[in-house]
């Protein structure tokens, strides 16, 4: 399998409290990989270690081959990262936004201006390109984070809960564009709190109280809990984690 | 009522969870007051003097050891000819040349021809000012000295003799900090209060909190009255600890009535907070409030207050417009009652200007908060 | 790369509701109303005379003192607690009493006597009163001793001739004194509260999550908070030179380009302090607190507003670590006495140094990752 990240017993702690637990997975190129669990299980603090953000306490991170301990920055050039709030520029326009990243990751200045028109044509968004991000609602507001996310073209985007507080069409709509980055060859990190989103993924993994409980295709893990739908799986897991 | 507690119970938990502001809150002020009322003094003294001394006799000698002697002056350098002066000037090294003429002892008693040049760097013109006065004084003195002398050895007459006794009222050390304390707690309140309050109910406007609030059963007056009472509280406490400071380490008497003191200063506080109530009626966001609330008060309050400069040497429309910041009257009152040590009756003025205007920006900001609302 | 960071923060500046009205209304406020207000000029004392004696040397001193430009007499009271209650209000600063049989008791070889009170609240005005009132008094004295001697010029009485010269600013004018270094109050507020609370707002808002899992270079980032604020900087400062030297007619006696030389610096010596402080908060309001608390003792232990010689040791040594301190000197040394550039090596070599220092420590102080 060639695999864009690679983590090894990858743990965080917050003095007493460890958010996350020596976890191993990888994840292969082009892969959409789904990262489930209840809230406060580590999802985010998982991610934020991934995407450079966080420096782990122990334990080890490949991403896009770089170590995210020692090479952090180098990582960074190679990903691109929607945070679970939205943290782009309200008092700047939308193609003011997406022209400060692009400026950031060093593009061409030729190459800014054809792309962004480009961009905000494929999301539908060109007619409120002179809009202050602060107007818009919030489905186009995650739209637009999401394709500064892979402006640059990264090897992989960490999405943390893309589509939360988003109505279904436009949750809809937001799959399409992830799909669409993947067919391109980005490889997609997830995370979600819609089972029925966990579907879409090719890979999922479940994590309960900063472990990983299960890692597996949705097919194979509804087979292996015996379960109709992903909701059922998991309660299951949930509920496991409660009891503990 | 007991939905009103909640509130205040609330607004206190809210302040003590975030220990570093509080400490902040409270040690700002504190320490700003112990700083500024040790260190801050308007008063001239080591004044550096470079002597030019052509002569050197015993007259030049005897004036320059009266200059070293006063604690206003400071002999830090002897001169070649009068001309350094201007190039030393230049650099900053001395503040006063003190410049005698030549064959000075020789002159001073055959010719009568001897003479001395002060100069003075009067870019301040106050230090230089003073710096000459003193010089004179000296100069004088001695000068006094000498006609006694000359007198007493043969010259007698009638001549008339005045010894002018002087006294320092209030102040006899002539002691700095009792200038700068009353202006600095003055100046130190109300930026802090109106800086607490704005942003506390600005802060909770920017996270949509307010919305919450404003969504129970209790009125809107009541919410921002629950807001102001801890922080009401919050700055009696400073207020305590700096009367005690003043007193104990700064040594600045309270010469006046220790309750009336509290009132007053209780007035002053509620002037504060109902400012920064004000700006954050006007205000959206937590930087707005703390921009208008900081950086818009402080020079304003720094200047026209009369905490540093005497509002009688403004010109009168600056006088006019020094009436609408409310330290102007706070410090002229606290210098009154608390250095000075007169009655309560000769600070009514300022007591009812403070709380005239604590009642309208109070219905002000309410006014405005409502609107806001609808 | 950077050129987009500056674009951002500039859209930013000027969209803001409230900055650009700052950014106008001070700097006028500080150069238009200011200079009037900050004057510690110290005439027109007040002065209540008491007199006891009501003869002919009474009345002449009354009249001498009534005409100095020091003074200004409100009232001649008849009796000591009259005067005591206007100083009480606040009506007269200083009380004259003149005894009885002043006269006489000058005369007869009996020193006459005289009080002076003088408020000192306001040591400054205390003094220099109680100062000028000696001096009246000891000119009074010698025209009088000058009457009674027959023969006046007297060539065997030592006298001193004094002359005294005031240099810089001979007509004491106290906006002179104030305005260039009332500038440096202006570049303070504006570059020193403006970066301060910038990057804390953006992690209050979350933007600078963005931005950090970006690979901008630390650097990089601080240059482009750093050089909006310089340039505002700049143009607030030409502003207010421009209009000092307008409406004031105040242009500096050495080199404007020294001016401009020593503000780039210090602008980037207030910035860091910051940035700094921005950079270790965790809200707004405790970048605010921080910096006002750092503001209000760099401002009032600089020299400003009070001189620095009057500062009891432990405090002098404090004004060589604020650079405000420097700025305040430099400017009005080039401004008042034209000092050129190689008089002031002192303080540029310090401002240089803390210009690094803190700018490096910021940089240092953003972290990208916790």
């Amino acid at each position: 399998m060639n695999s864009v990240i690679q983590a090894s017993q990858l743990t965080k702690r917050f003095g007493n409290f460890t958010a996350v637990d020596h976890i191993s997975f990888e994840v292969a190129k082009g892969e959409i990989f789904g990262f489930l669990g209840a809230n406060g299980a580590g999802k985010t603090t998982a991610m934020r270690m991934l995407c450079g953000l966080s420096k782990p306490t122990s334990g080890q991170g490949l991403v896009a081959g770089y170590d995210i301990a020692k090479q952090p920055e180098e990582v960074k050039k190679h990903i691109g990262y929607m945070s679970q709030k939205f943290s782009l520029y309200e008092d700047l326009k939308v193609w003011e936004n997406m022209q400060l990243y692009a400026g950031i990751y060093g593009m061409n200045i030729k190459q800014i201006r054809p792309k962004i028109d480009e961009k905000l044509h494929q999301l539908g968004l060109f007619d409120e390109r002179n809009t202050f991000v602060s107007q818009l609602p919030l489905g186009w507001k995650q739209k637009l984070a999401f394709s500064v996310a892979i402006f640059h073209e990264p090897q992989i985007v960490f999405l943390d809960e893309p589509t939360g507080g988003v109505d279904p069409i436009t949750r809809r709509q937001f799959w399409e564009l992830i799909y669409e980055a993947a067919d391109r060859g980005i490889t997609i990190f997830v995370t979600t709190h819609y089972m029925d989103e966990a579907e879409y993924c090719h890979r999922i993994s479940m994590m309960v109280d900063g472990k990983i409980e299960a890692l597996d295709t949705p097919k194979n893990l509804r087979e292996r809990f015996r379960a109709a739908t992903m909701d059922e799986v998991f309660y299951q897991l949930a509920r496991k984690g409660r009891e503990n | 009522m007991k939905q009103f507690w909640a509130f205040i119970i609330k607004e206190f938990e809210h302040i003590f969870r975030d220990m570093r502001t509080i400490l902040l809150i409270i040690g700002i002020p504190i320490a700003q007051i112990l700083i500024i009322g040790f260190a801050v003094s308007t008063e001239v003294k080591n004044i550096r003097v470079a002597v030019y001394d052509p002569s050197n006799d015993v007259s030049t000698q005897l004036i320059i050891n009266h200059f070293e002697s006063s604690r206003s002056f400071e002999v830090v350098r002897s001169l070649q000819s009068p001309d350094e002066a201007e190039r030393l000037f230049q650099q900053n090294a001395f503040d006063f040349a003190l410049i005698f003429s030549e064959h000075f002892d020789e002159n001073l008693y055959h010719t009568g021809e001897a003479s001395v040049q002060f100069i003075a760097d009067a870019s301040d013109p106050n230090y230089g000012n003073t710096a000459v006065a003193y010089a004179t004084n000296i100069l004088s003195d001695y000068q006094q000295e000498l006609m006694q002398k000359a007198m007493a050895s043969g010259m007698n007459s009638a001549n008339f003799r005045i010894v002018p006794q002087v006294q320092m009222l209030y102040n006899p050390e002539m002691n700095g900090s009792y200038n700068f304390v009353p202006g600095l707690m003055g100046m130190v309140f109300i930026l802090i209060c109106a800086m607490m309050t704005s942003i506390a109910i600005v802060r909770e406007k920017e996270s949509g909190t307010m919305e919450v609030l404003l969504a129970s059963p209790v009125k809107p007056i009541y919410i921002v009255i629950s807001k102001m009472i801890p922080y009401f509280l919050i700055s009696w406490f400073i207020l305590i600890i700096i009367l005690l400071l003043s007193i104990f380490v700064l040594n600045v008497p309270v010469a006046g009535n220790l309750i009336w003191l509290n009132v007053f200063s209780l007035i002053y506080i509620l002037v504060a907070l109902s400012l920064g109530l004000l700006i954050s009626t006007l205000v959206r966001t937590q930087v707005a409030a703390m921009l208008a609330s900081g950086m818009g008060l402080m020079m304003p309050i720094m200047i026209l207050s009369g905490m540093i400069f005497p509002i009688e040497s403004m010109p009168p429309v600056l006088q006019w417009i020094s009436c609408i910041v409310p330290a102007r009257w706070y410090i002229s009152g606290i210098r009154k009652i608390m250095i000075e040590g007169v009655g309560v009756i000769h600070i009514l003025k300022e007591m009812l200007i403070l709380t005239g205007m604590a009642a309208a920006i109070i219905t002000l900001s309410l006014k405005k908060f409502k609107t806001r609302l609808e | 790369m950077l050129q987009y960071l500056i674009q951002k923060e500039f859209r930013q500046i000027f969209r803001n509701a409230f900055i650009p009205k700052i950014l106008v209304v001070l700097p006028l406020m500080v150069i238009l109303v200011f200079p009037w207000a900050a004057n510690q000029e110290i005439t027109h004392i007040r002065v209540n005379i008491v007199d006891g004696d009501h003869s002919p040397y009474s009345r002449r001193l009354t009249d001498k003192i009534a005409a100095s430009p020091y003074f200004e007499l409100i009232a001649v009271s008849s009796t000591h607690d009259e005067a005591t209650a206007m100083m009480e209000d606040g009506q007269v600063d200083l009380i004259l009493e003149i005894e009885p049989d002043f006269e006489k008791h000058g005369v007869t070889q009996n020193p006459a006597a005289l009080h002076i009170a003088a408020n000192a609240v306001n040591i400054m005005k205390g003094g220099l009163g109680a100062n000028y009132m000696g001096q009246i008094i000891r000119n009074f004295m010698e025209e009088i001793q000058a009457e009674t001697v027959p023969g006046q010029t007297n060539p065997g009485l030592p006298v001193i001739r004094i002359t005294s010269q005031n240099r810089f600013n001979p007509h004491g004018d106290y906006k002179i004194f104030m305005i260039p270094a009332l500038l440096v109050m202006l570049l303070t507020i504006i570059c020193g509260f403006l970066p301060t609370l910038n990057i804390v707002s953006e992690k209050e808002k979350g933007t600078i999550e963005q931005i950090n899992v970006t690979p901008v270079k630390k650097t990089m980032f601080i240059l482009g908070k750093l050089i909006p604020n310089w340039m505002m900087g700049l143009v607030i400062m030409s502003v207010y030179l421009g209009l000092a030297a307008l409406v004031y007619g105040l242009v500096p006696a050495g080199n404007i380009l020294a001016v401009y030389g020593f503000a780039v610096l210090y602008i980037l010596v207030v910035s860091g302090i910051g940035l700094i402080i921005s950079n270790y908060s965790s809200t707004t309001q405790q970048a605010m607190f921080t910096m006002f608390f750092f503001m209000i003792i760099m401002i009032l232990l600089s020299g400003l507003f009070t001189p620095i010689a009057s500062m009891p040791a432990w405090a002098q040594t404090m004004t060589l670590f604020n650079p405000l301190r420097y700025f305040a000197e430099i400017m009005r040394m080039i401004y008042l006495k034209g000092s050129s550039i190689w008089e002031l090596g002192g303080p540029f070599f310090a401002l240089t140094i803390m210009a690094c220092v803190f700018n490096i420590w910021a940089i240092l102080a953003y972290r990208k990752s916790q």
